[in-house]
């Protein structure tokens, strides 16, 4: 509740927020309303500027960008949400164990994650795209895999300093169970740290498909998706400059509204910051950087 | 409601550290554990309750109400802690978790111990609030631990032990890391809580002077093993270990500062720097926290 209104008295919450209220939002409505069918083609309304009715312009194929840019939302909400996921599940459990097992455990999960995080994203993409061929879940496993591995790198020691915090062994001391411990004491404390990673996770995801997209291992090009929109319009890019920015402005503006949320919310859920004024902060939220 | 600890042994990774303790804790009695520091007090107080750290493995007996407790499996020690016997911790900035308000940390082992709602827990953590002296109990359960001073955070911590109203209180260096003002304060109030609650308690401290004013009997630990025991009084008057005459001499030394007259903080016994870094730091907590919260601490 209060954790709720201090993200929004932060100017980067409130950003934040209203940015993926707005995707989520244009998403939801494409299901039932766009102004244009996104994929009906229109040979002889190529490349219109903005206008009405085609409010952003058209493209190549005639296809209203507004419509498709509606619709490519949708691909970018699953992509963003199932990539968190992926990346939440794998990158906790990978936390939890190389954390709180025991010490020959913890040390092959060490030895295990380091090794993953060498891998990026692009080549596990390459490599489960080869085995099942492009598609929407392909970015949605390779960024989670990619991500998760990295949040587990990040969250392990967080994780492994709490556990030895003085709160937790007093827990411990008041009857909590390992479970009841982990809920309540050490999940909350890591998690600044787990949001800040799981927010530039779904930003990435969001990028990745639109690159992996474009190579050919993301949305089929039958699939409304900004990433393949901005590919297509990109080989115009010199004769038709303004098409390439809106797909562009949508997936820069969500990439920053996630970024800037992911980190609001860190600083919303730390109490101790609480009590500063919002002007008084002359913080620079660095994982924007 | 005994507690008897016999022939307790420690050993982290081959290497002993406590090594053939025994003593009981009858009902309602107030007991001692002084040493300096490194001669496994802590450790002894740990092993009761089964929360030694890993690498760490205790030997010998611990005997709660006549039941065996050491090497219980982890779920039954879970049942007792808390419910049966409470422990209060030395740090009380770092024994209190940053993210949960003060009266959801007070209600905590109510919860889990008797399943009460949230909203009865936090009924009971204000009465339990108001048990320990904090100012404006009905107000102060929505704070959050940074808000308090150090005095009020070690109440806060004696609430969470003491709410479930356990048979026996364990009190590890509960004072040391507080200022010397507040000290006296929060021995008080220990003391009057175990005694009005017929509780029995187990007392750490490297403090022979703090010591006398709360327990009524002491055993002496030096290097991990007993060299002394007895009733305070006698330990006082006729120390007969080397140990206990040096404790001693810290303590009347420090009693009282030879020119001001006042009773001052910091004891040559503790020189392994740790304590003497903790009380300062607790001065400066305390007053820093002056501006969130308003310092009050009358005795």
């Amino acid at each position: 509740m209060s954790t709720l209104k201090r993200l929004w008295s932060l100017g980067t919450g409130r950003f934040g927020i209203l940015i993926v209220v707005l995707v989520v939002a244009v998403a939801l409505v494409s299901l039932v309303w766009t102004p244009f069918d996104p994929a009906s083609v229109d040979a002889r309304a190529r490349w219109l500027g903005p206008s009405w009715p085609h409010v952003l312009g058209t493209d190549n194929n005639g296809r209203d960008i507004a419509s498709l840019l509606m619709a490519g939302a949708r691909t970018t909400i699953v992509v963003a949400v199932g990539a968190g996921v992926v990346a939440t599940v794998l990158g906790l459990a990978l936390a939890a164990f190389g954390a709180l097992t025991t010490r020959w455990v913890r040390e092959g999960v060490a030895v295990l994650v380091d090794i993953l995080i060498a891998f990026p994203v692009l080549i596990i993409a390459m490599m489960i795209s080869a085995v099942w061929g492009g598609s929407l879940a392909v970015v949605v496993w390779s960024v989670g895999i990619g991500f998760g591995v990295n949040i587990a790198r990040v969250t392990r020691p967080e994780l492994r300093r709490v556990l030895h915090s003085d709160f937790v062994l007093a827990g411990r001391a008041s009857g909590l169970n390992t479970w009841q411990n982990l809920t309540r004491h050490l999940l909350p404390n890591v998690a600044p740290v787990f949001i800040v990673q799981l927010s530039w996770g779904m930003a990435v995801a969001v990028l990745a498909e639109a690159g992996l997209s474009y190579l050919g291992f993301g949305a089929p090009v039958t699939q409304p998706s900004w990433g393949v929109l901005l590919s297509d319009l990109q080989k115009y890019i010199a004769v038709h400059p303004l098409t390439v920015v809106w797909p562009g402005l949508a997936i820069t503006l969500t990439v920053l509204g996630l970024n800037l949320l992911g980190d609001a919310l860190r600083e919303a859920a730390d109490p101790t910051l609480g009590e500063r004024t919002t002007a008084a902060r002359t913080h620079v939220p660095g994982v924007v950087a | 409601m005994s507690l008897v600890v016999e022939d307790l042994r420690i050993d982290i990774r081959g290497r002993t550290v406590v090594d053939g303790v025994s003593f009981t804790v009858p009902d309602g009695a107030r007991v001692g554990l002084i040493g300096e520091s490194g001669s496994g007090k802590s450790l002894t107080a740990l092993a009761i309750l089964g929360l030694l750290p890993d690498g760490a493995t205790a030997t010998g007996s611990v005997r709660w109400n006549g039941r065996e407790i050491l090497g219980l499996p982890d779920r039954e020690l879970a049942a007792l802690r808390g419910d049966d016997i409470g422990m209060v911790f030395q740090e009380p900035r770092t024994a209190l978790n940053p993210l949960r308000t003060v009266g959801r940390q007070i209600g905590e082992s109510v919860r889990i111990h008797e399943g009460v709602s949230r909203r009865e827990a936090l009924r009971r953590a204000v009465a339990e609030a108001a048990r320990v002296a904090l100012p404006d109990p009905e107000r102060i359960v929505a704070r959050y631990p940074h808000q308090l001073s150090g005095g009020q955070r070690q109440r806060v911590a004696i609430a969470m032990a003491l709410a479930c109203r356990p048979r026996l209180l364990i009190a590890d260096e509960p004072t040391t890391a507080l200022d010397v003002t507040i000290q006296a304060g929060v021995l008080a109030l220990l003391k009057s809580l175990v005694q009005d609650a017929g509780m029995s308690l187990v007392f750490i401290t490297h403090d022979l002077a703090v010591l006398a004013q709360v327990a009524t009997s002491a055993v002496v630990l030096e290097h991990g093993r007993v060299v002394e025991e007895g009733e305070v009084a006698a330990l006082l008057r006729a120390p007969s270990s080397p140990v206990t005459r040096a404790l001693l001499q810290d303590a009347t030394a420090t009693l009282w500062h030879p020119e001001t007259g006042v009773r001052e903080a910091g004891t040559p016994a503790d020189a392994p720097g740790m304590h003497a870094s903790a009380v300062d730091d607790a001065d400066g907590d305390a007053a820093g926290a002056d501006d969130a919260a308003p310092r009050e601490e009358a005795p």
